[in-house]
């Protein structure tokens, strides 16, 4: 998930020129903006309509674009005759394998192309045969059904373990495995169970979970001879999509500019490059015109991403103090048709003190729409194992499972990918777990069983950690500042509506001494703006706003020097208050930022900051713990989550009511993964039987308790970047799935070990006591 | 404006349940090609759908003359061929909501909904909320109720609290979430959602303009 890993040395040193000025930046004491609970940057924009979405780009003489998918789970494309469609009134492009330039590999990154962009084999419901574009979408989408294919269907494979078979479906010549395993063994584990009291062995399993962003993927492009903008729904302008469709198509990159300013959800499946603006592209210089190619909602859920199934065992070892002595875990997986990514042991791996620790990860390819990364890729997963296994052991030894996993807390990483040994800038697990606990009012809860009628409640929690929230360089943000204190901020981050925005301008504000209304924010344009690497791993924020600030202090200090020789004034002793340069010690003197601007007849101060790199000696690391009230009706397995409570540590909290939002929509999508959301595929034919939102169940108004609360937990950790902020998107979401799992199996007394945990599992678990998902 | 002896309009003017709906979009397929003489190929059926008759559509207070094809959704026309993009597509299927407008002063999926069955009914958009350039109420609540994270569902969530509110001004938590439940919010901001509707409430009880 290193999104810039192949990036040519120019870019990431594009912005290194700007010397910082001597001196350090202080961390900050108090604050006057940072930490209040302000309305977003671009509230209104985003309340009026007026925010422009990829989907709302309308150009003159623009045209439609439509794709036609394989309808079956595996097949070979014999014949694509469009000959009809050539007369359809509005058609005005055709593109099939046979179109020129449509020869390019696809999928498998760089260790070999596995497909191509319009490949003959068709190894999942909803791969691309031939696309159109038409003056109409309704005209796109009648000739999209008048193009006639011949498919061979072949015999198809879904279950990843059938696929392991000899004889099942082949994908690959080379055969269905995915290789690797990527094996990870500390201490030795045998050693650890024999040390044990308690050894308990259990298998868990979560389904396949979709993202489901409301504004669907697409793009709208437009070319002006050889050089192409881009308007893209995507989470990165730079990584995910110009440089990516620069090296697609063998452009130099300044030719293409990527704009992307607001985008409806992404969650991870917007990171990297779709086959649809390629098409677009294609289509877009054979007929000359502007072409949008938005996909359907149906090509949403079959073709641009998934959280991939686990299935995965996990054996523990605790002796009757609590003390863990070893971990071992496998998971096996399927990514669908091609190869993706996911993290699902590296939580077993690091958030609880363990010496002997072994896992390993194994797949399979099947004929199913391919995974991608998706919120925490792997890590709700494994935390929905390995907490329900806390609560299980915690059980066998009679140990709160609060104090279990207090009696655990691990200080420093022990995780060999992320730097075994080294301690943690901010340690926040504990606090979430005790101040999470005490907002919760844990013990009396989980000493409050009446409930003797139908309706069971329960209380259940759990923690968890996530690896990439410590940002990182390359980043930056282009500073600039006008003769009256107005302040224009760019830079290439993209603000999913996580805030990011709002953070830089507060931020800003804070550094610069201005209004944060002063501000105003330029993002996401590849023309305009300087690189910043993609929005994912909860990175954005604590790599912009780091860079927001450097390049604030870099303009605050360059006027200072203007003013400090003006006023006679030593900078130290300087601050910007209500448009001027004022001395802290003797407030009577003062300059208007105006008259210094003109002392050097100058229009603007620029100044470009860069993140600088984390500490070498430290592992960044945001934590959380989240608590869970459900009532289980024990009658018709009903599930109702009836109060929330998370308590995260992600370092500084830049604005309380989008930290709070956040979490919320974090916990929000785990209720997804836990109660409601999965892929059904149909076992006779390999295709999605649920591919429309009323059948994907998407967690609604209905299904979320009003009772939710955030505790955010600051230790000024000042260590992890100049501002103390970590990453909360994904931590704000690894933790809630296993804690209302947690919740079920206090109310009922049977861990759901399975999920999702619909109303048939519930009355299984209570009719056998044994979990069957299947 | 004339009548189109070949459309027949009445047919679309009922407002209509999704299951109405369902069975009238059957109906307007038959109508749409029997317009034409029978058509042998699939392909020449689906073209005869080219009829564009003229309508008016009443939106955001003006009245606006077009031509539309009998299929074409009213979210499909009020974004691509009136420019009003506040208003959201989602799904083209009524199941996320983003697409919701008022109709008469009722929430509405505009994508469920034909433009010709909207034709002479009140149609508002999320722009019609707007004061000038400054947000109505319900606008104003959830800009200061942090409630929306991407923005790209909150028209269509600010429409269905905007509706619920006229016709239920002060609605409790139930109300809300029954007001809201056709919206979905992937990035889960449901709860300010809920505390932006309670906002939105009291702004206009106070003698806020509707």
């Amino acid at each position: 998930m290193t999104f810039y890993q192949d990036l040519e040395e120019s870019f990431r040193n594009s912005s290194i020129p700007t010397p910082p000025p001597d001196g350090t930046m202080p961390a900050w004491k108090e604050t006057k903006i940072v930490g209040k609970p302000l309305p977003r940057t671009d509230a209104f924009e985003r309340v009026s309509g007026k925010a422009e979405f990829t989907y709302d780009v309308i150009l003159p003489n623009m045209v439609y674009a439509a794709i036609l998918r394989c309808p079956h789970a595996h097949a070979m494309v014999k014949q694509v005759d469009t000959s009809a469609v050539e007369k359809m009134p509005g058609v005005v492009g055709i593109l099939t394998a046979q179109s020129p330039g449509t020869d390019i590999p696809w999928y498998g990154g760089r260790g070999g192309a596995q497909s191509k962009l319009f490949d003959p084999h068709c190894r999942y419901e909803g791969e691309e045969v031939a696309a159109v574009a038409a003056q109409t979408p309704y005209q796109a989408w009648d000739a999209l059904k008048a193009i006639r294919v011949d498919y061979e269907v072949l015999p198809f494979v879904i279950d990843p373990e059938e696929a392991l078979d000899p004889g099942a479906p082949k994908l690959f010549d080379s055969g269905n495995s995915t290789g690797g395993g990527m094996p990870s063994n500390r201490g030795d584990v045998d050693k650890g169970f024999a040390e044990a009291d308690v050894v308990v062995e259990q298998t868990f399993r979560t389904s396949v979970q979709i993202h489901v962003p409301i504004e669907a993927h697409g793009s709208v492009v437009k070319w002006d001879g050889d050089k192409i903008t881009i308007w893209d729904s995507t989470q990165g302008v730079y990584d995910a999509s110009m440089l990516e469709f620069a090296r697609t198509m063998n452009l130099p990159y300044n030719n293409v500019r990527v704009i992307c300013r607001y985008v409806g959800g992404a969650f991870g499946s917007k990171l990297e490059l779709g086959k649809y603006t390629v098409i677009a592209a294609l289509l877009a210089r054979q007929v000359g015109r502007p072409v949008k190619c938005m996909l359907s909602r149906e090509e949403t859920l079959l073709c641009v991403g998934n959280r991939p199934e686990a299935r995965m065992t996990l054996k523990a070892g605790v002796k009757m103090d609590g003390t863990l002595t070893a971990l071992k875990f496998e998971n096996f997986t399927t990514p669908g048709a091609y190869s993706s990514m996911a993290f699902v042991s590296m939580i077993i791996q690091e958030l609880y003190k363990c010496p002997n620790v072994s896992t390993v990860e194994r797949g399979a390819y099947t004929n199913a729409g391919r995974a991608r990364a998706f919120r925490a890729p792997g890590f709700p997963e494994g935390t929905w194992a390995l907490e329900q296994m806390m609560d299980m052991l915690a059980d066998k030894i009679g140990m709160d499972p609060v104090e279990f996993r207090l009696k655990n807390f691990a200080e420093i990483s022990q995780n060999s990918m992320l730097g075994r040994g080294r301690p943690y800038s901010s340690a926040g697990l504990k606090d979430c777990l005790v101040e999470g606990a005490k907002k919760f009012g844990w013990k009396e809860a989980r000493e409050r069983k009446t409930d003797n009628h139908h309706i069971k409640r329960g209380f259940g929690m759990a923690a968890g950690l996530w690896m990439m929230g410590s940002g990182g360089p390359p980043y930056t943000a282009e500073v600039r500042m006008v003769p009256d204190g107005g302040v224009t901020i760019k830079t290439g981050a993209m603000d999913l509506g996580t805030g990011t925005k709002t953070a830089a301008a507060m931020v800003a504000a804070e550094e610069l001494g201005i209004p944060y209304e002063n501000i105003r924010i330029i993002n996401a344009d590849t023309a305009i703006t300087p690189y910043a690497s993609s929005s994912g791993g909860s990175m954005t924020l604590p790599s912009l706003v780091p860079a927001v600030r450097q390049g604030a202090w870099i303009v605050k200090r360059r006027i200072f020097d203007w003013a400090a020789e003006a006023m006679g004034v030593p900078a130290e002793d300087l601050k910007i208050d209500g448009g001027s340069v004022v001395s802290i010690s003797s407030p009577e003197k003062k300059q208007t930022l105006e008259a210094l601007f003109r002392s050097k007849n100058v229009l603007d101060v620029i100044a470009v900051g860069n993140r600088e790199p984390n500490p070498a000696d430290k592992v960044v690391m945001p934590f959380g713990a989240h608590f869970a009230e459900v009532e289980v009706n024990t009658g018709t397995g009903e599930v109702r989550v009836v109060r929330l409570v998370a308590a995260n540590e992600s370092g500084r909290v830049i604005n309380l009511k989008t930290f709070e939002n956040q979490v919320y929509g974090g916990m929000t999508m785990g209720l997804g993964l836990a109660l409601t959301e999965k892929r059904v595929l149909d076992r006779t034919t390999g295709k999605m039987c649920n591919v429309n939102m009323h059948d994907y169940k998407v967690p609604t108004a209905m299904d979320v308790p009003a009772n939710h609360e955030v505790v955010p937990i600051d230790l000024h950790d000042n260590d992890c970047n100049n501002v103390g902020c970590k990453g909360l998107g994904e931590p704000g979401h690894v933790p809630a799935p296993a804690a209302i799992a947690n919740a079920i199996a206090d109310a009922i007394g049977v861990q759901p070990t399975y999920g999702p945990i619909d109303n048939k599992t519930i009355l299984e678990l209570l009719g056998k006591g044994v979990n069957h998902a299947e | 404006m004339p009548e189109n002896p070949k459309y027949k309009k009445d047919e679309f003017k009922q407002g209509l349940s999704r299951r109405g709906f369902l069975s009238s979009v059957g109906a307007g397929a038959v109508v749409a090609v029997s317009i034409k003489d029978p058509a042998p190929a699939r392909a020449q059926e689906i073209e005869a759908t080219g009829q564009t008759p003229e309508i008016q559509l009443h939106v955001n207070g003006s009245r606006r003359h077009l031509l539309v094809e009998p299929r074409w959704s009213l979210a499909y026309v009020l974004r691509e061929v009136l420019g009003l993009t506040g208003t959201k597509i989602g799904c083209e299927r009524g199941e996320c909501g983003a697409c919701t407008v008022l109709i008469d002063g009722k929430p509405q999926y505009s994508c469920l909904t034909l433009a010709v069955e909207a034709e002479g009914r009140e149609i508002t958009t999320i722009e019609g909320l707007l004061k000038g350039d400054k947000p109505g109420p319900v606008q104003q609540a959830f800009m200061e109720e942090d409630a929306f994270q991407c923005g790209y569902c909150t028209p269509g969530q600010i429409m269905a609290v905007e509706g619920l509110l006229r016709s239920t001004p002060r609605p409790t938590i139930d109300q809300i979430r029954t007001g809201v439940s056709g919206n979905l919010c992937r990035c889960g901001t449901y709860k300010h959602i809920f505390n932006a509707a309670e906002k939105a409430s009291r702004l206009k009880n106070q003698g806020g303009a509707s």
